[in-house]
């Protein structure tokens, strides 16, 4: 599917133009999660309000970079199959993301997961997690 | 409180084009002929018609040009767009008009062309819009309609020890249906084995998982008392509904567990009926693993115990408790527009009027209900739930 994906994901970052320091902190290999200062929630996707308690006032402090696989499947029909994954992040939200350095066959649910990043064409680091 | 649905509003028209490749018609031209079957299956012509419900998969995104199109005179539009259980909600809705006096003769259509515009529905990446607020997040990981239930079956197997054999009873059971169709896209049977030997999409999801990709479409009409009594068909009406977006709540979403959690006790306690009252159900089949969530979200058996409830030929009309899709559902009859909602509510008004193809036909079949998902399981999931009776 060549890189649509990436071109897909450019138009999304420039339609969501508030979330530009989630993108600038990736580039430094750091995770940004919205804990909430209200009910001390971490949620996943981000919102720029809690979607718990919809209060507004958000820290976004790095991840541990620490997760549990809680599923993965693998799309095998693709040219270069991808490992597609939700993760539990040791912060306590499901994230779906790719899993990287690992052949589906060989990950279990549970396996203790790893932070990582893949470099887009774009300039943009899109955080990924590898076997631990 | 519920409010029980009385003398409302009945289906008197149904219509499933008998089409499953259409190379060579467009789009608004199979909508047209499945309103124009439905009304014809009532009795009654587009110029009753003075309601229209129909969603996204109609050319234009809404029902204007459709409407235009048809040069349909009406009172009532309701473009409501849920995904694939949408034709489930506009039924609810359809009563609701009629009832509070908005419409007579609700015409309801869905139709589509994905096998012919070759899709890959279940392994393409389906992109949003940019500004869906989920598509920062997640587009770049490139998850698939495929991968999404390949995963809730991943998690399903691992929190329950349900097994690949078990979910194969369900396509088992959808063929044993589709060979007395003969408009079914694939009629012939296939077994356990053949199931569990059909290639791999997305592990462990198999191509056998998955439902068909089909052209073709479906049309409803729903009318008032006086007019449903004017005509020939039997009385079937909706007495209860319920629906839902079933969101990933943030992170902490549940992936073993369908939307019918929610929507299916909203529509149970409306019509006063649990799981086991059915002797026939409409389950949505996009995949395997989905039927088998939600007959256990719906109380037809417990959390977790849905691979025993489907196992050994149980869901095949005649053979068990409780028979499924006896048209041979998605997974081998009809799946247009990549969405299953119209065929769920047609094949269920066919076994109460008691015209489902005799071999599959339910004795006595009073009660059924029709339940789906719509939208892309995760960020942007609904659920309708259905529940009809035959008066």
């Amino acid at each position: 599917m060549n890189n649509e994906h990436i071109t897909l994901h450019t138009q999304a970052l420039t339609a969501h133009p508030y979330f530009s320091f989630f993108w600038d902190a990736t580039k430094k290999g750091v995770l940004l999660l919205p804990h909430c200062t209200a009910c001390n929630k971490v949620h996943w996707y981000p919102r720029t309000f809690c979607p718990f308690c919809y209060e507004t006032k958000l820290e976004w402090r790095p991840s541990s970079g620490d997760a549990t696989l809680y599923a993965a499947t693998a799309l095998t029909k693709a040219s270069e199959p991808y490992i597609v994954a939700y993760v539990e992040l040791a912060e306590g939200p499901l994230m779906l993301t790719n899993i990287i350095n690992a052949s589906v066959n060989n990950l279990k649910i549970g396996d203790a997961l790893k932070l990582s990043f893949t470099a887009l064409d774009s300039g943009q680091q899109l955080p990924v997690f590898k076997p631990a | 409180m519920s409010v029980k649905r009385k003398d409302q509003a009945y289906i008197a028209g149904i219509f499933e084009h008998p089409t499953r490749h259409a190379p060579e018609t467009s789009l608004v031209q199979l909508h047209a002929e499945c309103a124009l079957g439905a009304l014809k299956d009532a009795g009654l012509s587009a110029s009753d018609v003075d309601g229209f419900f129909g969603a996204r998969d109609i050319p234009g995104s809404n029902a204007n040009w459709f409407i235009d199109f048809m040069n349909l005179k009406l009172k009532h539009i309701d473009s409501t767009d849920a995904g694939g259980c949408s034709p489930l909600i506009h039924i609810s809705h359809a009563v609701d008009a009629i009832a509070s006096g908005k419409c007579n003769v609700a015409l309801i259509t869905l139709a589509g062309r994905p096998r012919s515009e070759q899709m890959k529905t279940g392994t393409a990446p389906r992109p949003g819009e940019p500004d869906r607020p989920d598509s920062p997040w997640e587009v770049a990981y490139r998850p698939t309609i495929s991968t999404a239930y390949a995963m809730m079956m991943a998690r399903h197997m691992h929190e329950y020890g349900t097994t690949a054999e078990q979910l194969a009873w369900i396509r088992v059971a959808a063929s044993e249906h589709a060979k007395h169709n003969p408009h079914a896209m694939f009629n012939k049977p296939v077994t356990v084995q053949e199931v569990m030997n059909s290639p791999l999409v997305a592990p462990p999801l198999r191509r056998m998982d998955c439902c068909v990709i089909s052209d073709g479409g479906g049309a409803i009409v729903v009318v008032s008392p006086a007019i449903a009594r004017s005509l020939k068909n039997p009385l079937i009406r909706v007495i209860g509904s319920g629906h839902t977006v079933y969101g990933q709540n943030a992170g902490y979403g549940n992936m073993t567990t369908s939307g019918a959690a929610v929507s299916g006790p909203i529509a149970f306690n409306e019509a006063g009926v649990t799981a086991q009252d059915f002797k026939y159900a409409s389950i949505y089949d996009n995949f395997t693993i989905m039927v088998l969530m939600q007959l256990e979200d719906l109380g037809f058996c417990k959390k977790g115990e849905g691979g025993k409830f489907v196992s050994d030929g149980k869901l095949i009309s005649g053979q068990g408790p409780l028979a499924i899709n006896t048209d041979g559902g998605g997974l081998c009859n009809n799946h247009p527009s990549n969405r299953g909602g119209i065929t769920k509510l047609i094949e269920a008004t066919r076994q109460l009027r008691g015209t489902a193809h005799p071999s599959v036909q339910v004795k006595n079949c009073d009660l059924a209900m029709a339940c789906g998902p719509g939208g892309f399981i995760g960020t942007g999931y609904a659920h309708a739930t259905v529940v009809l009776e035959r008066v």
